[in-house]
C-alpha cells in the first residue's frame, strides 16, 4: 500500500520545515532534480512537451493497473526539482486521487511564487497536464 | 557634469526597497526602465486636477488637458530633432508604431515580389507586423546575416540591397546582445538603392543621441517606458511626404475632419492616425520623463552606462564557463551571457532570491537564439542610476548562484 498523497505532502512539507534559509531549500530542490532520472530521449517528444515553459518540460504518464505513473524532465534543474516533487505526490495514484488532489504542500514549503503564470517554468502547466492525463485515463 | 549617482537614485522611488531580504538591484532595464518621482507626480497630478478629453471640450479642463498633452509632442519633437511637432504620431508603444507603418505604407506600397529587409537582430516586434503584410501583399522578407560577435554583415545587406528592396526595417540597438547599428551607413545605402528605412529606436531612445534629420531616417519608432516614462505610450516619427501619402490606418473619432454616411474626409497629421482617446495621462507623464533626461547631461549619462558595461564585462570574463554572447566592438550597456552546462532560468531563478532581477530567455528574438544556437540567456541590462557596487554584488551572487547549481 502506497502513502497517501496527503501523507507524500506531509513528508516534504516536514523535510523542508528543517531548512531556515532559501539558499538551502534551493539546494535541496537542485539536488532533487539532479537526481531525478532523466527521462529516455524516446519519450521527449514534441507531444510530451509541456507547453508556456522558458526551458523544455517533459511530461509522460502510462496506466499500470488501475494506478498512473508519471515520468518527467526538464532542461533547468531547479524546475526538475519541483516536477521530482509532484512526481513523488502524484505518481502511484488512482486517476480520481489525482484528480481530487489539493496541492497545498507548494505554498507551505514556499515554493507558490513557482505557481504563477510569470515565471512561466510551467510548474502550473505542470500540475495541469498532470491532472489532464488522469481525466483522460479515467475517461478510457 | 559628472553624476550624484546617490542624488539620482533617490528620484527613482522603486529602486529603495527589498526583494527577497536584499536590497533590490534592477538589472532589467532593456525590458523597461524604472519612473523616477516627477513622472509619477504627473502622472497623478493629471489625473488628481487636470482630468479631461483633449481636442474636444471648449472647457478649462479640456483646454489644460489638450495643451499638457500636445507640450509632449512638443517635447518628443525636439528630443529626436525632428523637423516638426506634426509627424509625431503617438501610439502605444514601438509594437504598435512598427504595426502602424506596416498596415498603412505597406499596404500602399508593397507588391507582389517586393523585397524588405530585416536583419537576424530584430525584436519579434519588428519581424511579425512585416511578416503578415507580406503575406497579404505577397511580399518577400529577406535578412541581413550578423556574424559571430553579432554584428551585422554589410557585405551581405549590400549584396541584398536591389530596386526591388521596398523598406529597410533595423533596430538601432540590438535588445537582446546590446550591438549598435552603424544605422547612418545602412540608410545612406538604403536611399542610394531607392528604399526607405524604418528604425525601430526600442533600445536606443534612453542610451543614444537620436537626430532623426542628420541621420535622413524615413520612419523612427520608440517606447516612452523603456526612457523612464510610463507604458502604453510609443512614438513613431516619420517624413512629412511619407505620412502624408499614408493611407490612415485605424478608423474613429479624431482622425476625421468630416463624417457622413456617403463619405469621410480625413484629419491632417498627426491625428490622421490618432483614432479614438489617447493615453492622455501616460502622454502627459511621459513630458516629465523627457525633462529628466535633459536636466541632467545625456552624454554623463551615456559615459556612466558604458563605464558599468566596460566593468561588468571585465568581471563577468573572471567567471570560468561563463560565454558572453554579443561582442560587438559598439554596444549599449546590455550583457547576454550563458554559462557552461547550466539553463539560463535557473540563474535568473536564484539571482531573483538574491535580490537581483535580470531577463533570462529568448528576448523575443528568437531567430537571433536560433543564429547563435541557444534557447536562451541571461541578460543584465544597465541604467544610469545602477552602480559598481551593484554590479560587485550581482557578481558575487552569480558565483553562488552557480555553486549551487553545478
Ligand atoms: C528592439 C525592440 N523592439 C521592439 C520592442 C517592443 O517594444 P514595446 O513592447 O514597448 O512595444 C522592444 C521591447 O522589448 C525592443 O527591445
Amino acid at each position: 500500500m502506497t502513502q497517501s498523497i496527503q501523507e507524500t505532502q506531509e513528508e516534504l512539507i516536514e523535510e523542508f520545515g528543517l531548512f531556515d534559509d532559501w539558499a538551502d531549500k534551493y539546494e535541496y530542490l537542485i539536488d532533487l532534480g539532479k537526481k531525478l532520472p532523466s527521462l529516455s530521449e524516446e519519450l521527449k517528444t514534441e507531444e510530451n512537451v509541456i507547453k508556456g515553459c522558458q526551458s523544455r518540460v517533459w511530461l509522460h504518464a502510462k496506466k499500470q493497473g488501475d494506478q498512473i505513473i508519471f515520468e518527467a524532465d526538464s532542461e533547468a534543474v531547479i524546475v526538475k526539482g519541483l516536477i521530482s516533487m509532484l512526481i513523488r505526490v502524484l505518481s502511484n495514484h488512482t486517476a480520481e486521487e489525482i484528480m481530487k488532489a489539493d496541492l497545498y504542500f507548494i505554498d507551505q514549503i514556499g515554493m507558490s511564487q513557482h505557481l504563477a503564470q510569470t515565471r512561466s517554468n510551467g510548474l502550473l502547466s505542470m500540475v495541469k497536464q498532470m491532472k489532464n492525463y488522469a481525466l483522460a485515463f479515467s475517461a478510457k | 557634469m559628472t553624476l550624484d549617482i546617490q542624488k539620482i537614485r533617490a528620484d527613482f522611488p522603486v529602486l529603495d526597497q527589498q526583494v527577497n531580504g536584499s536590497p533590490l538591484i534592477y538589472f532589467d532595464n532593456a525590458a523597461t526602465t524604472q519612473k523616477p518621482k516627477s513622472v509619477i507626480d504627473a502622472l497623478s497630478h493629471y489625473y488628481a486636477s487636470d482630468n479631461a478629453n483633449i481636442h474636444r471640450g471648449i472647457h478649462a479642463l479640456a483646454e489644460r488637458a489638450t495643451t499638457a498633452f500636445e507640450l509632449t509632442r512638443t517635447k518628443i519633437k525636439e528630443f529626436i530633432n525632428a523637423p516638426s511637432s506634426d509627424q509625431i504620431i503617438l501610439t502605444a508603444g514601438t509594437t504598435g508604431s512598427i504595426n502602424l507603418v506596416a498596415q498603412t505604407f505597406g499596404r500602399a506600397n508593397f507588391s507582389k515580389g517586393d523585397k524588405i529587409l530585416i536583419s537576424n537582430l530584430e525584436h519579434h516586434s519588428n519581424i511579425v507586423p512585416w511578416q503578415m503584410i507580406a503575406e497579404e501583399k505577397g511580399a518577400i522578407i529577406e535578412v541581413i546575416p550578423v556574424d559571430e560577435r553579432g554584428v551585422l554583415d554589410l557585405v551581405a545587406y549590400r549584396n541584398l540591397l536591389d530596386a526591388s528592396v521596398k523598406l529597410v526595417a533595423l533596430n538601432h540597438v540590438s535588445n537582446a546582445i546590446g550591438t549598435i547599428n552603424p544605422i547612418a551607413e545602412m540608410i545612406q545605402l538604403a536611399h542610394a538603392h531607392g528604399a526607405k528605412v524604418m528604425i525601430d529606436g526600442a533600445q536606443s531612445i534612453a542610451h543614444l543621441d537620436i537626430d532623426v534629420q542628420a541621420l535622413d531616417i524615413d520612419f523612427f519608432a520608440f517606447s516612452a517606458h523603456k526612457l523612464f516614462g510610463p507604458t502604453g505610450v510609443g512614438v513613431l516619427f516619420g517624413k512629412r511626404e511619407l505620412l502624408e501619402s499614408m493611407p490612415p490606418y485605424q478608423g474613429g473619432g479624431e482622425m476625421i475632419k468630416e463624417v457622413s454616411f456617403e463619405g469621410t474626409t480625413y484629419n491632417e497629421l498627426p491625428y490622421k492616425f490618432e483614432a479614438g482617446t489617447p493615453n492622455i495621462a501616460d502622454v502627459i507623464a511621459f513630458s516629465a520623463a523627457i525633462d529628466y533626461v535633459n536636466a541632467l547631461s545625456k552624454e554623463a549619462l551615456f559615459t556612466q552606462e558604458l563605464a558599468l558595461l566596460a566593468y561588468a564585462t571585465e568581471q563577468l570574463s573572471t567567471i570560468p564557463g561563463l560565454r558572453i554572447i554579443g561582442t560587438a566592438p559598439e554596444k549599449i550597456a546590455v550583457i547576454s551571457f550563458v554559462m557552461d552546462g547550466i539553463h539560463p532560468q535557473d540563474l535568473g531563478v536564484l539571482l531573483d532570491k538574491f535580490g537581483i532581477a535580470i531577463r533570462t530567455g529568448h528576448h523575443c528574438v528568437q531567430p537571433l537564439m536560433k543564429r547563435f544556437g541557444l534557447p536562451g540567456t541571461c541578460r543584465a541590462s544597465f541604467a544610469f542610476y545602477n552602480t559598481f557596487e551593484e554590479i560587485d554584488l550581482f557578481v558575487k551572487a552569480l558565483r553562488r548562484s552557480i555553486n549551487m547549481l553545478q
